[in-house]
């Protein structure tokens, strides 16, 4: 029983989908509105510090910098999110996500850019309510859902979807073109 | 309780790898006739392990395979049986099919059964050929027998239809010859929304009876040989022949045993899957090394952590000596990690014996294969890389420099041609050298040639080694004949294109009627470069030092504007275009604005110069090369990162990705 409990339990962090026994969330604020993310997705977070600049990159992309050896880009979800940007203080607060590409086989390491972290909150797959559709400008296929924490509703982000930079890439290119 | 055994398979594969590399090199090293017990000990115990190791891991073709080939190695250590040329020939083509079967069993994918049985044939014919009871056993394995037809596996490239061949066209002309019988494998057919019309996503399983010979067939796939991968294998009717027939035709098997476009497309899938192992061996003495190093490094971090425990200004020199020791220490350390990436160039040497051998007497010429250095230590990661380029230098050599023993004769040679193969160290750099006293380059063929392809202006002057540089351009080929070794023209710009990418350089010298050298430098690692830090603005970029040629200042008189925009400046009376990293990389607060203000630093790419406008120099370093791709993507004029002394980091640029962006601009 032990053992089938364990296979299922490894199904489950590689499946990350929502489930019905509720998942942690780690809330983080964005210009008053309230983002979650998958916490098993949270590598560290951190203060923000200088990146160094990536020459012709897409602009939410803020550059890149050195975590312990690796190269890691950073990237503001304000402008990915065309929100008003505002200056970076020392409580902005870089989140350092794992995402895997959409073959599912590569993991890559992001850093985003965020107000500041709110909270830890468990939401159930009861609690969690299909994102119901707005007009157009808003890009709601990086949103997986929407949850309520403390009287405050809550949009919960699908990371690979809206940090997969193969796709930006593609996207980035077909504008070029037009 | 079952142990999973795959766990070793990956253990199992290396080493049985290592000891088909083994069994090769010692086939080459026998003496015809008089074969040392020794040497043959030593294929025969590689051969054994093989064998064992593949019985226990339950790859049972492989084992049934080693075993005829050990039964005959046996016999031959025994001083039972001579050894025979075509026995050792049967044995080397062996180690080849064994090497399929294992690369096979690795990627789980289907080995080529009737190879298989043919090999075993032909090795069973050779065991039965001096009677006794091996005979028998080839009789009942009663596989050979009289070609009736050939089945063929055609699989075109993708972009096959773009070069206006229709595989239709192919297979109409192959109905014409016999009775055909066609299956169409249709796997790789994308999804209809990614299917490019364009595109050839098929192909073919074709079972051809009739009395057809295999250069027939080969005639009909002439024009598309470059474009698809073929495998002709006879079909041999087994049932129809008596047994007792089957050793009288086995000769015929041996002739097709090895169709030449199906070595070649086995030899790269094999080359392929090798370099996916990514494990490598290390000697004890290198580990030692290590060890030794880690300990003095514990000691002094120690150290210092006890000065730093209670520190006051007098033990100043104490904790200077400790910080020059921790800085001598992680550099050993350094060069000792580096020392375990580095590899003897002979594992990419060692193919050439038996390619130069196979090769010469395929085309009827005689050459001996001198190697020296192959002790010289190059980066695992450019032993990979260097092997497609080096073997393609190699058979050019052998197909193009030396020329057939007549006339080899007839120019005052000796009749036995030499291939030279060096490598030593000079400088920073790994040098190999290839060296054949063949024919050389004739320079005014290759100048018409150049002329007549447009790639030079007609009664252009230029000098020799110009002349030499033209075989490096795309598209050049001076064999008046196609073989299937070289000469369609593609292949000396990709040698130069892959030995550019990883840092290093190619030349040739060659005097007509003597011979040919390349040359190859090659950088030492590819992790940890030399490089020269600029600044413009606030940002801090690498160039590699050996694409620098100099660094000037200039002054506006040398400036020149072609049609208002496009800036040169005249270097030594060459206009040479400058590019500025500020306008290319949308660089904002550049300090320098005018030419005057900044500096320039000369870069060459691809052996045209160009002058890359910065605001000043820093320093030059080391830096480690840090990938940027795997956490985010390939950027353009970049070709990576690296961390500084402060822990910022810093780009590394690739300078021509970078001109080739300017253009662009």
């Amino acid at each position: 029983m032990k053992a089938e409990a364990a296979i299922e339990g490894i199904e489950n962090e590689q499946a990350y989908h929502l489930k019905e026994d509720g998942e942690e969330y780690l809330t983080f604020r964005l210009a008053n509105e309230e983002y979650g993310v998958d916490i098993l997705r949270v590598q560290e977070i951190r203060g923000w510090e200088n990146v160094t600049r990536i020459p012709n990159a897409p602009n939410y992309v803020k550059g890149v910098l050195n975590l312990r050896g690796a190269i890691v880009p950073i990237m503001d979800l304000r402008i990915r999110f065309d929100l008003p940007t505002t200056d970076y203080t020392p409580t902005t607060v870089v989140v350092v996500l794992a995402v895997m590409s959409r073959s599912g086989e590569k993991k890559r390491i992001v850093g985003v850019v965020v107000d500041a972290i709110s909270d830890v909150v468990n939401a159930k797959m009861s609690d969690i309510q299909a994102t119901p559709n707005f007009d157009a400008s808003i890009e709601i296929e990086y949103i997986q859902g929407l949850a309520t924490a403390s009287d405050k509703m809550l949009m919960l982000v699908d990371v690979d979807k809206l940090l997969n930079i193969e796709d930006d890439v593609l996207q980035f290119e077909h504008d070029d073109i037009e | 309780m079952s142990v999973d055994l795959e766990q070793f398979h990956q253990v199992f594969f290396e080493e049985s790898f290592e000891g088909l590399d083994i069994m090769e090199t010692g086939l080459m090293e026998l003496d015809l006739g008089a074969a040392n017990s020794e040497d043959i000990n030593t294929i025969f115990r590689a051969a054994h392990s093989i064998k064992g190791g593949s019985g226990t891991f339950g790859f049972q073709g492989i084992a049934n395979f080693t075993h005829v080939m050990e039964t005959l190695l046996d016999e031959m250590r025994d001083g039972r049986r001579q050894v025979t040329r075509e026995a050792v020939d049967s044995l080397l083509k062996s180690v080849d099919i064994l090497r399929m079967m294992l690369n096979c069993e690795q990627d789980k994918s289907n080995p080529d059964t009737d190879k298989i049985q043919q090999q075993m044939s032909e090795l069973e014919f050779i065991l039965g050929e001096s009677g006794g009871a091996a005979a028998i056993q080839a009789a009942s394995a009663g596989s050979s027998s009289e070609t009736t037809g050939w089945h063929i596996i055609f699989e075109p490239d993708a972009n096959m239809m773009l070069t206006g061949n229709d595989p239709l066209r192919i297979i109409r002309e192959l109905a014409e010859m016999g009775d055909i019988e066609v299956k169409t494998n249709q796997q790789k057919l994308p999804a209809f929304s990614e299917l490019s019309p364009e595109n050839c996503y098929l192909s073919w399983d074709i079972t051809l009876r009739g009395n057809i010979t295999e250069d027939a067939i080969k005639d009909v796939f002439l024009w598309v040989e470059d474009e698809c991968k073929l495998t002709l294998t006879p079909i041999v009717d087994t049932s129809v022949q008596p047994a007792a027939e089957a050793t009288s035709a086995a000769p015929a098997v041996t002739e097709s045993v090895a169709p030449v476009a199906a070595t070649a497309s086995d030899s790269k899938k094999s080359t392929q899957s090798s370099s996916a192992t990514s494990s490598i061996r290390v000697g004890i003495d290198k580990i030692d090394d290590l060890i030794n190093m880690v300990g003095e490094l514990v000691i002094t971090q120690s150290m210092l952590s006890l000065l730093g425990e209670d520190f006051s200004m007098q033990n100043l020199e104490k904790l200077q000596d400790g910080l020059g020791q921790l800085e001598r220490h992680t550099r050993e350390l350094q060069e000792s990690v580096m020392m375990i990436r580095m590899l003897p160039i002979s594992f990419s040497f060692s193919r050439f014996p038996r390619l130069v051998r196979d090769m010469s007497s395929q085309m009827g010429k005689k050459i001996d294969l001198i190697m020296s250095g192959e002790n010289t230590e190059i980066d695992k990661t450019l032993i990979e890389k260097i092997g497609d380029p080096l073997v393609h230098l190699v058979r050019n050599s052998l197909d193009h420099g030396i020329e057939m023993p007549a006339d080899r004769i007839a120019a005052g040679k000796k009749e036995t041609g030499t291939i030279n193969l060096n490598a030593y160290h000079k400088g920073g750099n790994i040098v190999i050298e290839i060296t054949d006293d063949g024919k050389g380059i004739d320079q005014d063929a290759v100048l018409n040639k150049a002329i007549e392809k447009g790639l030079v202006p007609a009664g252009a002057k230029l000098t020799a080694q110009q002349i030499n540089d033209l075989i490096f351009q795309p598209g050049f080929s001076t064999a008046k004949k196609i073989t299937d070794v070289s000469g369609r023209g593609v292949g000396m710009d990709v040698v130069r294109k892959n030995i550019t990418s990883l840092g290093g350089a190619v030349e040739i010298q060659s005097e007509h009627g003597k011979g040919s050298t390349f040359t190859i430098r090659l950088p030492l690692t590819l992790a940890i470069l030399d490089g020269q830090s600029v600044i413009v603005g606030n940002e801090i970029y690498i160039i590699p030092l050996v694409s620098i040629v100099e660094s000037i200042q200039i002054k506006t008189s040398m400036i020149n504007k072609v049609a208002g925009k496009g800036e040169t400046f005249k270097l030594r009376d060459e206009y040479i275009p400058i590019v500025r990293l500020s306008r290319v990389f949308g660089i904002e607060n550049a300090k320098a604005k005018t030419l005057e203000d900044g500096l320039l630093v000369v870069v060459e790419a691809d052996r045209k110069p160009c002058g890359l406008f910065v605001d000043d120099l820093l320093g030059q370093q080391q830096v480690v090369i840090k990938s940027l791709e795997q956490n985010y993507r390939r950027v353009d004029g970049v070709s990576g990162a690296t961390i500084l002394g402060d822990g910022s980091v810093a780009l590394i640029l690739d300078i021509p990705g970078l001109l080739r962006m300017s253009v662009r601009h």
